[in-house]
């Protein structure tokens, strides 16, 4: 776009549906970026205004003040105020208001309104407020704050026009910026001259309906509240493989077609061998996981535009309180359940120092997304498929298990840091919890082809890459004809695995595991590729090639072993964009290294003591 | 007691479903980030409030409570530093 595109940003508390009124006026093509230097998201996108020109749209991080309290508020403030480094100063701003919610959102619109910044007020969910029994008077908001306000509702488009043209016209405004000074005084006239507002603008109030106060005494009770939000988690692991089944059967066809295409149309030798055995089978042993994390990634995104999230941080706050963190450390631990890296990026609304590094230490034990690979093929294996009870398949049950097993070891490790290395008070736990909201359709499909869109971008190149290597490790150099000596151990990688096997043989693990552990450093899923690509150029003759890589393990590892090696990617550390985001979050290379150094030991110790177990159990 | 006019407790000890006005905030017990952050939420002297919901079954902590048309979670801890008088 052209450098004359003026800058828009939108600000406001956080829930007020910023997010929607951002993807109502940009659509789906967005650009998301960090600002230099702060690990905190910048998301921008255009928008065409009434008279054909385009502008740029920033969507701010929500803030209830401009005195941050968190780097996301920090980064709020200096945009706002022109000072961020890598940001144009804004040309105008949108603050966006919960119309529902009047008294407690117009106190950050009053704070920005008195920098005197042009300001366009979007009084959005207008539709939700009506259905409260709020009847307002836009006009005597525009009055009293001075500035042009615009009733919107951004999830049914509803006033985005006029919103445009308010902006066009802001745009040819100039203002003068004001100082703000901050204290607990100002803080107090803020809120009672909001209050005001809010009163004024408020023409009657009737009772309404309390449906989101009426599901919180089910899901916040002390005794329901918990047990379903133990069986909500359940249910989005069973989801992941009950429901995944048939569509990773069709990705299975898909590359069994495309291999038996090349084979057919390519004469044999290097390139053919290379494009089924590296490309092919190493790439689509991953990409067959799509499905399952595209329906973890489901659940995540309903739980938080539902707002069922805060109530979950809610439920769970008093037992992170007793390993020494808080609620809020339960979002950015449940996203790293899809990936660690939004996990660890998410703790930046931990304002406790502590506490966050604590959180950044222990999200790679939540089970991400990228072990799903491993773990499935690990339980489709060796677990047998079968029912334990209604509706509960003990495949679903081991993976439930695992998953646990993660939640503890992480609890268990944030009690250890928080009485040693991060050694601190307890934090405090604070936390608004908006009204429950019907999930927007557009909005999670939008949010899930982001997400399914990275993943296979991952696939394609550094999963892909991590194969392509390893295969030509694995092909070369040539086993000399007649020699006794396999493919495999002859090869540059085998030796390599072989010279590691006797570390960690103690633990069970065989010299093929030794081999995927090392590509596994550039992506936790090239695990399966590296098993599949070595069995399939281990294969002694075409039939052993036919076999799918389920059948190769079964036959080749013992239970022990595959529980073991289970157990280890419980713990497994090596995924190089975790360390490498770590060390962005702690601004050196002190606690990545210790990130890595802890989780490897206990893999190591966790993988050992699950074989031996199971050896001894007669497994 | 002797039905006084109003009733003076800390807000950790506030009955469920119960409505009452903060009458004061001991913001010398916490941080001054965590006093900001309070009236950020719309915690402050003077707010009307009520309390909602409280934590898990056996801990009674934290608490949830409606202030203004928001719902706002607090630790037990924070809640003891805030007074609240109940109208008569």
């Amino acid at each position: 776009m052209s450098e004359a595109a003026p800058l828009i940003v939108l600000a406001g508390n956080p829930n007020a549906g910023k997010s929607a009124l951002f993807n109502a006026l940009t659509g789906a093509r967005q650009k998301i970026a960090n600002y230099p230097g702060v690990t905190v998201e910048r998301k921008s996108g255009h928008f065409q205004m009434p008279d054909g020109r385009p502008a740029e749209l920033v969507d701010l991080p929500g803030s209830y003040s401009l005195e941050p309290t968190s780097p996301d508020e920090a980064v709020t403030r200096s945009v706002i105020m022109g000072e961020q480094q890598g940001e144009r100063k804004p040309d105008a701003i949108i603050i966006v208001l919960d119309a529902a919610n009047l008294d407690n959102h117009l106190r950050f619109a009053l704070e920005v309104i008195a920098l005197g910044r042009p300001v366009v007020i979007a009084l959005n969910m207008m539709d939700l407020a009506e259905r409260d029994g709020l009847t307002l008077d836009p006009e005597k908001l525009e009055k009293a704050l001075g500035v042009p306000v615009v009733p919107t509702v951004a999830v049914r488009r509803r006033g985005l026009d006029d919103l445009s043209a308010a902006i066009e016209t802001r745009l040819s405004k100039k203002a003068d910026q004001q100082d703000v000074v901050v204290s607990k005084e100002r803080d107090h006239g803020l809120r009672k001259q909001a209050k005001k507002i809010a009163n004024l603008t408020v023409v009657s109030e009737t009772a309404g309906r309390r449906w989101s106060e009426r599901a919180d005494a089910f899901f916040l009770h002390p005794i329901a509240g918990p047990i379903t939000l133990l069986a909500i988690m359940f249910v989005m692991f069973q989801a992941v493989f009950a429901w995944s089944e048939a569509p990773i059967g069709w990705i299975e066809s898909a590359s069994e077609w495309a291999a038996a295409a090349v084979e057919a149309s390519l004469p044999e030798g290097f390139l053919r061998d290379f494009i089924i055995e590296g490309a092919i089978g190493g790439v689509g042993s991953v990409v067959v996981f799509l499905p399952q994390i595209l329906i973890l990634f489901l659940f995540i995104l309903l739980l938080e535009a539902s707002g069922y999230m805060t109530r979950a941080a809610f439920i769970m706050d008093r037992l992170m309180a007793s390993v020494g963190l808080s609620g809020r450390s339960f979002i950015p631990l449940l996203s790293s359940f899809a990936c660690a890296i939004p996990g660890i990026m998410a703790t930046r609304s931990i304002a406790d120092p502590k506490d966050r590094l604590t959180t950044i230490l222990v999200a790679p034990l939540m089970t991400c997304a990228a072990r799903l690979p491993v773990y499935a093929i690990i339980i489709g294996a060796f677990i047998p498929a079968r029912d334990v009870g209604p509706g509960v398949g003990l495949q679903g049950l081991v993976l439930f298990g695992l998953y646990i097993f993660g939640i503890v070891g992480a609890m268990v490790v944030a009690l250890v840091l928080r009485s040693t290395v991060a050694k601190g008070p307890n934090s405090g736990f604070l936390m608004e919890m908006p009204k429950y909201q019907m999930p927007r359709i557009r909005d999670i499909l939008l949010g899930l082809w982001q997400r399914g869109w990275i993943f296979l971008r991952r696939a394609g190149t550094i999963i892909f890459a991590a194969t392509v290597v390893l295969w030509l490790m694995l092909t070369y150099p040539k086993v000399p004809i007649d020699s006794p000596v396999s493919q495999v151990d002859y090869s540059a990688a085998g030796r390599i695995a072989n010279v590691i096997e006797p570390v960690v043989a103690p633990i069970g693990f065989n010299r093929d595991i030794a081999l995927a552990l090392i590509p596994a450093m550039a992506a936790r899923e090239v695990a399966v590729a590296a098993l599949a690509t070595t069995y399939a150029i281990d294969a002694p003759d075409e039939e052993a090639e036919a076999k799918s890589l389920t059948e190769r393990l079964q036959s080749r590892w013992s239970l022990p072993t595959a529980l073991a090696f289970l157990a280890w990617f419980v713990f497994a550390p090596q995924c190089i964009s975790t360390i490498a985001v770590t060390k962005r979050e702690t601004n050196g290379w002190k606690w990545p290294m210790f990130m890595l150094g802890y989780l490897f030991a206990l893999a190591y110790v966790a993988a050992g003591i699950t074989y031996w177990s199971a050896v001894a159990l007669g497994l | 007691m002797n039905a006084p006019v109003t009733l003076a407790v800390t807000l950790d000890r506030l009955s469920m479903r119960q409505r009452a006005e903060i009458s004061a905030i001991d913001w010398e017990s916490m941080s001054e980030n965590e006093g900001a952050r309070l009236r950020a939420l719309g915690l402050d002297e003077g707010v009307e409030i009520e309390k909602l919901h409280k934590g898990m079954f056996g801990f009674n902590d934290p608490i949830a409570l409606k202030v203004g048309r928001m719902m706002i979670a607090v630790r037990k801890s924070h809640a003891s530093a805030i007074s609240v008088v109940i109208p008569a």
